[in-house]
């Protein structure tokens, strides 16, 4: 279903593009997102984040690798969401927005998933 | 949509707080959850190179703990940690909001003590265990 009039949707300009769905989006991650983000800094804060065999074992654990991907999935889907609307806030000119949007949405989703196949190669290697 | 905006020198949001319109507690709150929303996104990088390091290796993961653990990163992961918790805390505000609730003026400022409040109190209950355990 289309909440958009047939002229909005000729046109396809106005926020009723895919706003819904965004708007959703950005919540659903935002909800998953607190008690993610609350166990990952107390998780971090409780040992020596920056030393590496007490990493690695953390990681291997199968519950922390799984909550990790879930975290780095959310927030990486979350903050795509987020800059794209700050984008559209602030850029004017439609082809610099859209290069922007555009540029920004594949930085976030290249380093989501360099995050996420960090955890996998940690947690599944010998 | 067919008129054009006026391009008169009406001042952008947000450039009209200050000149224009008083700062007030909700507004600028409003503004560092944008601020802090963009700080977490550039931090991404810093935690997708994190886990990267521990993933290629003991070098690798010497270096990035070597710029992390100095002074400079130090601070960096402090004003992290403010920032998650701050756009935590009133991301809960926002998603009361869009339940239709707290809209009232005082509501609406007791919220947003609440959230400064609990930001300090988490980040200072982070860096104390950080220490501490
Ligand atoms: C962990 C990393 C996070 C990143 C990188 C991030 C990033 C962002 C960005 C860039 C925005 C757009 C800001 C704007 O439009 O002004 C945003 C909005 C939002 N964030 Fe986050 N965020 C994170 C965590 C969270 C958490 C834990 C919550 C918890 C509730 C949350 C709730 C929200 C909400 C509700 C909005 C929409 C605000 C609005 O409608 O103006 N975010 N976030």
């Amino acid at each position: 279903m289309s909440l958009r009039s047939p002229l909005s949707q000729a046109r396809g300009l106005g926020s009723a593009k895919e706003g819904v769905g965004h708007w959703w989006m950005q919540r659903m991650t935002a909800i998953a997102l607190i008690p993610l983000s609350l166990w990952f800094v107390f998780s971090v804060a409780r040992f020596p984040l920056l030393d590496y065999a007490t990493m690695i074992a953390w990681i291997k654990s199968p519950l922390v690798a799984v909550a990790l991907v879930l975290y780095f999935a959310a927030m990486f889907y979350h903050a795509a969401l987020g800059v794209q609307v700050v984008i559209e806030d602030y850029v004017g000119n439609e082809g610099v927005k859209l290069v922007s949007i555009v540029l920004s949405k594949f930085a976030l989703f290249a380093f989501g998933a360099a995050a996420v196949f960090a955890v996998l190669k940690i947690a599944l290697g010998a | 949509m067919s008129v054009k905006p006026a391009t008169s020198n009406r001042p952008l949001s947000p450039f009209m707080i200050g000149p224009y319109y008083r700062p007030q507690l909700t507004s600028m709150l409003s503004i560092t959850h944008r601020l802090t929303g963009l700080a977490l996104a550039f931090g991404t990088i810093f935690l997708a190179a994190w886990v990267t390091a521990a993933a290629t290796g003991p070098d690798a993961f010497g270096t990035f703990s070597a710029i992390a653990g100095s002074i400079v990163g130090k601070i960096l992961l402090f004003a992290y940690t403010w920032a998650l918790t701050y756009h935590l805390c009133n991301g809960i505000r926002h998603l009361v909001w869009d339940t239709g609730r707290g809209f009232e003026l005082k509501a609406a400022y007791t919220s947003g003590y609440t959230v400064v409040g609990a930001s300090i109190v988490l980040t200072v209950l982070t860096w104390v265990a950080a220490f501490a355990l």
